[in-house]
């Protein structure tokens, strides 16, 4: 295809993903290194009956000029990064100096918003997606070996948790562990304690947001696996039963080593997804004890005044959290393009 | 797989398989039903403090009601809070974005399949990175010129950002879709004198549609699922569902407000179902195609 032709069934996507994703990348940089302008103060003398004052006023006129003079703000540099907000650096130095243990310096990281987020998103992201992959492992094994007929019926609601809306699912969820929803009183009745609250406590909570994550990312492990599973050799299956190798065995030797690249894969696309949680904290109401990047982004903008810089600095640090984890994939596709050509 | 003497599994084992994945369809499955069931409760069976028994059995509703079922729950979100509204502007967003992003799409990834030059690579690679960042990293790029501009707070304004966004995504899908196309057919095409678009329109486009349905059920999910973009982008009056829903949870102090949430929540739901039952087997191969789910 010559270079014009392309350029003529290409460039409509190619404008799109230009000004709508492409510009408010850079946009956002630009905004993570301003701030807003100060309010030009004035002191007037104010003089009534009962003498005079002094009185310090905002000078609308002069704040005005100085916004119009520069609309993007005053120019800080790094400031916004290493602000308490963001990466906090002179609090990290100096929680690292007073703490005389490694659990003390924790326990302080933990009282800094991108930390605090940070540990949360990180712990999701390493646990959910190891447990995902063996839960639909073991699912697709499982289905795998019903009737063509409850196959089908086993992948319809296997991909309900998946498709349902995260919010959406995430409050079905939370109805139900309510202290007063069904599972919530079961888990009373079970621990034999009834004031028992999920989400009063921090480590509840997180449990509850790993379960959720689980849950509604199992199903896409398991049709990934399950279509592996359809094209798994049946020769090698079959001299690995001649041989006497047990289920077990079979298992382990023949249809784990197939899926192998298939688990790569899975991993990589849930540990990219995983990272940008954000959802089940609005949905569980959770964002007194868990936090993530996203949450941290969403509540600068939506509190009744927008902090666009603040917000501005969590995406850029945000897009280069999740630019370190895809390196792998790139890396991947770079050697899958490479074969090819 | 065949079903020879060796590949019987023992019954212990058959039980255990068959167990396991009763468990796991119980996981899936009841909480669509046990919120389906309740949303035709009042809250206090609901959320049952007395006795777990009553969610079932409606207890209170029956007290309330007169009878074990009410349509309360959706009558308040349908009607008072006017969840129809957000329904069809879900509608609306929907359809857009899934026809201006596969039409874009479609144009964007056949170029991308029929282009031998090293440049693709480099376009899939970025379209790669786009695809992996959180869209809620963009907002904050999108408000200033937005309100600058005095589009924030529109329908179209989010349809279009919506369909930028999903790109990347069907970009992807639709390349390696295109990919599995033999070039040799628009090839020959050419040969017979038909131009690139020509050949396009009158050799690809009959035999495209699987993979672009596949693609248009996803982009289709994207856009009915999004909540970051929707909820920063939009205004009260032409809220999308999901950010309606979110809205309602603000205000559940009154009682009964939390039943309009349960009943807007499964009228939300109710579309996904069919979706999914209608188009399973498009969904299980798009989730199999490679570059996917988002």
């Amino acid at each position: 295809m010559r270079h014009k032709t392309f350029l003529a069934f290409f460039a409509p996507t190619a404008i799109a993903m230009l000004l709508f994703i492409a510009l408010p990348i850079i946009s956002v940089i630009i905004q993570s290194v301003h701030t807003p302008h100060d309010q030009v103060f004035r002191i007037v003398e104010n003089c009534g009956p009962f003498g005079c004052k002094e009185e310090t006023t905002i000078d609308q006129d002069a704040s005005a000029a100085l916004k119009e003079a520069a609309p993007l703000g005053k120019f800080v540099g790094l400031d916004i990064y290493f602000d308490r907000g963001h990466l906090a650096i002179s609090e990290v130095v100096q929680a690292w100096r007073e703490s005389a243990t490694f659990g003390e310096f924790r326990k302080k990281l933990g009282n800094l918003p991108f930390y605090r987020a940070m540990a949360f998103t990180l712990t999701y992201t390493f646990t959910v997606t190891p447990m995902l992959i063996i839960l639909g492992f073991a699912i697709a094994i499982g289905a795998n070996s019903l009737n063509k007929y409850l196959k089908g019926f086993v992948i319809f609601f296997s991909l309900l948790p998946m498709i349902v809306t995260p919010l959406i699912g995430s409050l079905i969820l939370f109805w139900m562990i309510d202290s007063r929803g069904i599972i919530g009183t079961f888990i009373q009745w079970a621990a034999g304690d009834p004031d028992l609250s999920l989400k009063a406590s921090t480590g509840l909570t997180w449990v509850m947001l790993i379960v959720y994550g689980i849950w509604s990312s199992a199903p896409f492990a398991f049709v990934v696996f399950y279509a592996g599973l359809q094209t798994l050799p049946s020769e090698t299956l079959e001299a690995a039963r001649i041989d006497g190798a047990s289920r077990w065995q079979q298992i382990k030797y023949v249809t784990i080593p197939h899926l192998m690249p298939l688990v790569t894969f899975v991993a990589l696309i849930q540990i990219m997804d995983n990272f940008r949680v954000f959802e089940p904290i609005v949905g569980f109401n959770a964002e007194a004890h868990a936090t993530s990047l996203s949450w941290i982004i969403f509540n600068d903008l939506s509190g009744e005044t927008q902090l666009l810089a603040s917000a501005a600095t969590t995406s850029v640090l945000t897009i280069i959290c999740v630019a370190i984890l895809l390196s792998p994939v790139l890396v991947r596709t770079w050697r899958d393009f490479n074969q090819k050509a | 797989m065949s079903s020879s003497v060796l590949n019987r599994q023992s019954t212990g084992l058959r039980i255990f398989s068959t167990g396991f994945i009763i468990i796991w369809l119980l996981m899936a499955a009841f909480p669509f039903l046990w919120t389906l069931w309740g949303s035709f409760k009042v809250e206090l069976d609901f959320f049952s403090i007395a006795d777990w028994t009553n969610a079932i059995t409606g207890d209170r509703t029956i007290a309330v009601h007169g009878s074990a079922f009410t349509g309360a729950g959706y009558e308040g979100a349908w009607v008072q809070e006017n969840f129809g509204r957000a329904f069809m502007n879900t509608a609306i967003v929907c359809v857009f974005v899934v026809c201006i992003s596969l039409t874009l799409g479609t144009l964007g990834g056949y170029a991308l399949s029929r282009s031998g030059y090293r440049y693709t690579f480099w376009l899939l690679m970025t379209a790669l990175i786009f695809r992996a960042m959180p869209p809620i990293t963009l907002v904050s790029g999108y408000l200033p010129p937005f309100f600058e501009y005095n589009v924030w707070g529109y329908l179209p304004t989010a349809i279009i950002v919506l369909v930028a966004i999903n790109q990347p995504f069907t970009l992807w899908m639709l390349h390696s879709f295109f990919m599995k196309i033999p070039k040799d057919l628009d090839e020959s095409a050419k040969v017979d004198g038909c131009t690139q678009f020509q050949a396009f329109r009158h050799v690809i486009i009959p035999v495209m549609w699987p993979g672009v349905i596949t693609t248009g059920l996803f982009s289709f999910l994207l856009a009915y699922n999004d909540f970051a973009v929707t909820t920063m982008l939009l205004n009260k009056e032409n809220q999308t569902m999901v950010p309606k829903i979110a809205s309602f949870l603000g205000t559940t102090q009154t009682e009964g407000n939390v039943m309009f949430a349960v009943a807007a929540v499964v009228s939300a739901t109710a579309p996904l179902f069919i979706l999914v039952m209608f188009f399973q087997r498009q969904i299980v191969s798009g989730l199999t195609a490679g570059a996917v789910k988002g």
